[in-house]
């Protein structure tokens, strides 16, 4: 019949929007009363009841919530994670970078001085503004020293200003991302979890197992 | 000073307060003659006045909500959220656009015919809040009640195919000319079919006056015009331009059509107007055949009024967010092939039904309804079936004329072709 197609269209559209929003709301989100009340941690009507404002702005959907969105935890993001304990300062990084946007100067005298091994590092720059983050001084750092970063949000207003200076890189967050970085996900290491902070001794690779258990390998392998 | 605008309360107040009587008239029976003309003329400019700001700015109010409100539920259809960043759910969002609007650069072409081109928003925006003053918003709250209310209307609103024309040729812009040229096309045939689909309601009613038409229906008359309510729908959704006929300004045909080269806050009313026309169609339909102002009893008529408008929009967004836009040729013979026809039906039988009975009481009103419903069922599958497309046959034509190399004089003067694609 003519125009049965008008109202299955109608009846289309009638069920998207009763659908939830696909919307992921970032950086924050509107919640309603209820959201409110799980973000301050009380019940509703303990929302009602003792912050009457916070209550009526829910209610009016002008209370948000910070919202985080789970990456994947091979995420590449715009900053760079650095054990400067497991850095020698031998700047293989810096050579394999194919922008050459890394700067690194040291100088004779880290903790290990008297044994003439490492280095102290005065200056490792990243400019973020040219990197491309294809992450070959990751794979190319043999001490597994530096990371990739998982936080995303270092967006600044001026080109100047992307450059990551080495005080950032020593105090930032120690949340490596997998990237290139086996040892992580063999022991289902997710740097999204909360507090996932990892020491310097826990980053490396693992040690070459010895010739006894590699043969053994080899031969149940076959 | 005729008695018609005592009815109007707050004209009669005004009055009376100039008049010296503090219990509004009471004591004096609304008598006309209280005051000397010259402060007569004054209670009806101060009346005037108020009125007119109230509801101009209530329809220029209603136009954000309005604007606010659609993006809202579009973007619930397409599993969004829509605006909800500024302001409680988002509302102050399209303030912001109107002050955005107002801030930008206003440009005149060259080429323009610089008065038409300013001339053109303000044909289009004026009659639409013109109509305004007919509408009877609730028990005693009206403007005027014209006694050719419905004339009155109908003649304003066929203003807009002017503006358009105006806004396209003042442009000075050959793609805004065959906008303006095919959307005027559009218009005056709907112009037609919306007209002639409230004959059947003028008749029930017996009058022209909107406020006349909300007494008698004590049935409303989307059950008794069936075919009134469903030809005039399409008709005002033509008229307002709204997606299933927006052949003004398809967008992914002609950018903006005549709105090409307007900017600034002359493309804001012309938008405007848009929005306010779909407002006002929305509350003539109510009007006209939702009963109006007319609900029970603790809720006041105003509020009765306003909710089934905001149905009626709601009713009108849905329809403009699921169906797709028509083709020029479609929309054209939609009109004159399919909704002339079927008010032409309703005016014949409800004219018989008016000769049986010329003032139908409650439940003569009811058999009406009937008997229409059962002329809308049919009469729609009987126009549908004369408007369906023919099925799309395209066989090689069939040519008579002889196979080449063949001497020239022997090549028939006429060659004919059967087949290909019939309707």
């Amino acid at each position: 019949m003519i125009g049965l197609g008008l109202l299955k269209a109608m009846r289309v559209t009638l069920k998207n929007a009763l659908k939830t929003p696909f919307t992921i709301q970032y950086p924050n989100k509107k919640v309603g009363i209820i959201g409110a009340a799980k973000n301050e941690g009380m019940s509703p009507l303990g929302l009602v009841a003792t912050k009457p404002v916070t209550a009526a702005k829910a209610a009016m959907s002008m209370y948000s919530v910070p919202v985080n969105i789970p990456q994947n935890r091979r995420f590449r993001g715009n900053e760079f994670t650095w054990y400067e304990d497991r850095c020698t300062g031998c700047a293989s990084c810096a050579k394999y970078c194919p922008l050459g946007i890394i700067e690194i100067v040291t100088s004779p005298g880290g903790f290990d001085v008297q044994e003439g091994e490492s280095y102290a590092i005065d200056v490792f720059d990243i400019d973020i503004g040219r990197c491309m983050f294809c992450g070959l001084c990751v794979e190319a750092c043999p001490y597994d020293a530096l990371h990739m970063g998982t936080n995303f949000e270092r967006s600044k207003y001026e080109r100047d200003a992307l450059v990551i200076p080495v005080d950032e890189l020593r105090q930032a967050l120690k949340q490596p991302s997998s990237w290139f970085r086996p040892q992580f996900e063999e022991r289902d290491y997710d740097p999204f979890r909360d507090g996932a902070e990892d020491e310097h001794h826990q980053v490396g690779r693992h040690e070459m197992p010895d010739q006894e258990t590699l043969d053994q390998r080899w031969v149940e392998e076959r | 000073m005729n008695s018609p605008f005592l009815d109007n309360s707050l004209f009669r107040n005004i009055y009376c307060y100039l008049a010296g009587g503090s219990d509004g008239c009471a004591s004096h029976g609304y008598d006309i003659a209280l005051l000397p003309s010259g402060l007569e003329w004054l209670a009806f400019a101060i009346t005037a006045f108020i009125i007119i700001n109230v509801v101009i700015n209530a329809a220029l109010g209603a136009v954000i909500v309005y604007i606010w409100g659609e993006r809202r539920i579009l973007g619930r259809i397409q599993n969004r959220t829509g605006p909800n960043r500024w302001g409680p759910f988002g509302m102050f969002t399209s303030v912001a656009d109107a002050i955005k609007t107002l801030f930008k650069e206003d440009i005149v072409p060259d080429e323009a015919d610089r008065w038409l081109f300013n001339l053109a928003p303000i044909l289009m925006v004026v009659p639409v809040l013109m109509v305004l003053s007919v509408i009877p918003f609730g028990l005693g709250t009206f403007v005027v009640d014209l006694n050719v209310g419905i004339l009155f209307v109908i003649a304003v609103t066929s203003l807009s195919g002017i503006s358009v024309v105006l806004a396209s040729w003042a442009s000075g812009n050959r793609i805004a000319i065959f906008a303006g040229m095919r959307s005027v096309a559009m218009l005056i045939s709907y112009e037609i079919p919306m007209a002639l689909s409230l004959i059947g309601v003028l008749m029930i009613a017996g009058s022209m006056s909107l406020g006349k038409i909300v007494d008698a229906q004590d049935v409303p008359f989307i059950l008794v015009q069936p075919l009134g309510i469903f030809v005039f729908l399409i008709a005002a959704q033509a008229e307002t331009s709204r997606t299933p006929f927006d052949l003004i300004e398809a967008e992914s045909e002609l950018a903006a059509g005549y709105l090409n080269d307007y900017s600034s806050m002359k493309f804001g009313i012309f938008f405007l107007a848009e929005f306010l026309a779909t407002i006002v169609a929305s509350m003539l339909i109510v009007t006209l055949f939702l009963g109006g102002w007319r609900g029970w009893e603790p809720i006041p008529s105003q509020f009765w009024f306003a909710g089934k408008t905001v149905l009626v929009l709601l009713f009108i967004m849905w329809m403009r967010f699921s169906w797709p836009r028509l083709r020029v040729d479609q929309i054209l013979s939609l009109a004159w092939k399919g909704l002339f026809e079927l008010t032409l039906i309703n005016i014949f039988v409800t004219g018989i039904l008016i000769a049986i009975w010329p003032e139908p009481t409650y439940a003569e009103l009811w058999m009406m309804a009937g008997i229409n419903w059962v002329v809308f069922f049919v009469s729609i599958w009987a126009v549908g079936k004369l408007l369906r497309p023919g099925e799309y046959t395209n066989p090689a034509p069939e040519v008579d004329r002889p196979a080449y190399p063949v001497a020239a004089n022997e090549i028939p003067d006429e060659v004919t072709y059967s087949g290909g694609a019939t309707r």
